[in-house]
């Protein structure tokens, strides 16, 4: 039982103090150019909510943000259940595992323009070794700048092999805290391997999937530097992402007003959505 | 048993074969690269990695983001253990909502905050300097890390802290010389996370740099974009980036999976 004790807030000062120095003033600035007019020059002037009925109504944004959701869609249906297998297939251990970990945590650890540049070269039509082999093996007509079916698949395979490892080790770490004897006792019962997933190591991996659903989601709706290196947005507008559309507007056409009223509608639909999914899937616990 | 093991085979090797095409890249001469698809490198050459070692505003990009990556991550577990013994061991007011505004904060897309940062460290005049990309990556890295040490402190029996205090041990010491080594298996897979999300973070550290304390990944885009796509030059570069976060992460190995699962949620 935790004791309460209000001088414990001096213990979370010095962290209050950096992330809300990093965020709340960042956050003000945004709100602040949100509701006003630059013509450059520091002169700024009152606009009140136009920024926002503009970007809500605008077309461009409801396909960024349409385009924006099917990805996340598609990456949290792939990795998901992906993760969950791999990670349901390993070993429990033996020398094998901390070496399987190592080379599934390493996509993890390369830069996100390193992985854009190195799925850029990858899949180069005629020179690049996935290019080569579907366009000159398999005869199928890749080229990721010319189809955007094509772009679309490589960047969905490019989020898989980056991101299904955390999927797979976040699962793996709930699976190995599972005790062997309820696999024995699953054994006697004469349980099918369903049932064994479903009613044992399902209910074991909940906490852990929580967090891995969580940080995908937020991690796949905000992704900017990946897709932007692979393919620039490309071919026409068909992989430009939220994020990629908002950093054109706010760093390319510097329309301050509108850039930073995509950024709180975009920023509080990432939030909503995160408390939405944290919510369905604690709902159980709490009753 | 032995069926099963050929899917993990599949992933890993799924998982390499970008990466080798990288590691193969940035052997070939650029005449092979251009003249068409080969394997293996046909005339194998150190070329590409000569230039980088060679040439300051290479090498010194690494030097760059591994000083910024280093800070960040003393910094942000300096502040996080106290908090995470806080919001581990005590109730005080507002505690819940402070730890999920703190986790909120992981949610906020780079992008928003580009602006806005760049305007915010050039007004406090530390603008191009490793200590701004160090402390913008705390936005993200602090929370994080207050979650994964709260979880593994969490894990320790409040007994301890009594025991210690029944001996005679101060707060301070107590803390440094008894509970830090207690949990350094946590200190050392948080430190990992802030290595990493520091490591692999290219747009914050872009926008907050322009010479003194550019990152390799900057480098890397200008050389892609001015220099008509040297691509052998390109792959070298990404190849050594891979490294460091390989050294990191062998030396978690065997916390990597513990340390994803002590997260509380």
């Amino acid at each position: 039982m935790k004791t309460e004790n209000q001088k414990a807030w001096f213990f979370v000062l010095p962290v209050l103090l950096l992330v809300a120095f990093n965020a709340l003033i960042p956050m003000m600035t945004v709100v602040n150019y949100s509701v006003q007019e630059t013509f450059g020059d520091n002169l700024f002037f009152w606009e009140g909510l136009t920024w926002f009925e503009q970007i809500l109504t605008s077309e461009r944004f409801h396909a960024a943000l349409g385009r924006q959701f099917l990805f996340t869609f598609l990456i949290l249906i792939i990795e998901v259940p992906l993760g969950i297998a791999i990670a349901l297939s390993m070993p429990r251990s033996g020398p094998w595992v901390p070496v399987c970990l190592v080379l599934m945590a390493l996509p993890m650890l390369i830069p996100w323009n390193v992985v854009g540049a190195m799925w850029n070269i990858f899949a180069l039509p005629d020179i690049g070794l996935l290019g080569y082999f579907l366009n000159h093996v398999l005869g199928i007509n890749y080229d990721m700048t010319q189809d955007p079916i094509a772009a679309w698949a490589t960047i969905i395979t490019m989020d898989v092999w980056h991101w299904t490892s955390l999927v797979v080790l976040l699962s793996y770490a709930g699976l190995v805290s599972i005790p062997d004897a309820y696999y024995q006792a699953a054994k006697i019962d004469g349980a099918s391997n369903w049932s064994v997933f479903r009613y044992i190591q399902l209910p074991k991996m909940k906490n852990v999937l929580t967090i891995a659903i969580l940080l995908r989601f937020m991690d796949s709706f905000n992704v900017y530097t990946e897709p932007f290196v692979l393919t620039g947005g490309g071919p026409g507008n068909s992989t430009t992402l939220l994020s990629i559309d908002l950093v054109k507007i706010a760093l390319g056409q510097f329309d301050l007003g509108p850039a930073a009223a995509m950024s709180l509608i975009y920023f509080s639909i990432t939030l909503f959505v995160s408390w939405l999914f944290y919510t369905l899937m604690t709902k159980d616990d709490l009753n | 048993m032995q069926k099963r093991s050929i899917v993990p085979i599949v992933y890993i090797l799924f998982l390499m074969l970008p990466i080798y095409w990288l590691v193969a890249m940035s052997f070939k001469t650029t005449n092979e690269i251009l003249a068409g698809f080969s394997l293996f490198p046909q005339t194998f050459t150190l070329e590409a990695y000569q230039t980088i070692f060679t040439d300051p505003t290479w090498y010194w990009g690494y030097i760059n983001s591994i000083i910024y990556v280093t800070l960040n991550t003393v910094i942000s577990i300096a502040v996080a253990l106290p908090a995470a013994y806080a919001f581990s061991r005590y109730r005080f007011l507002g505690d819940k909502q402070l730890f999920f505004w703190l986790l909120t904060n992981r949610m906020a897309p780079a992008a928003v905050f580009a602006l806005p940062f760049f305007q915010l460290y050039s007004a406090i005049g530390i603008f191009d300097t490793h200590l701004a990309v160090a402390l913008a990556h705390c936005l993200f890295n602090i929370p994080l890390a207050v979650w994964i040490l709260e979880g593994f402190m969490g894990g320790v029996p409040k007994e301890l802290d009594e025991t210690a205090y029944v001996d005679g041990y101060s707060f301070p010491r107590f803390f440094v010389t008894i509970f830090i080594p207690t949990i350094k298996a946590g200190v050392g897979v948080a430190a990992f996370f802030c290595f990493m999300f520091s490591w692999v973070e290219l747009l914050l550290a872009k926008t907050l740099t322009a010479v003194e304390a550019k990152p390799i990944a900057a480098t890397m885009t200008r050389t892609a974009s001015s220099a008509g796509y040297e691509l052998g030059l390109l792959a070298a570069a990404g190849t050594l980036t891979i490294i460091p976060g390989a050294i990191v992460i062998y030396f978690v190995r065997n916390y990597i999976a513990k340390g994803f699962a002590m997260g509380r949620v």
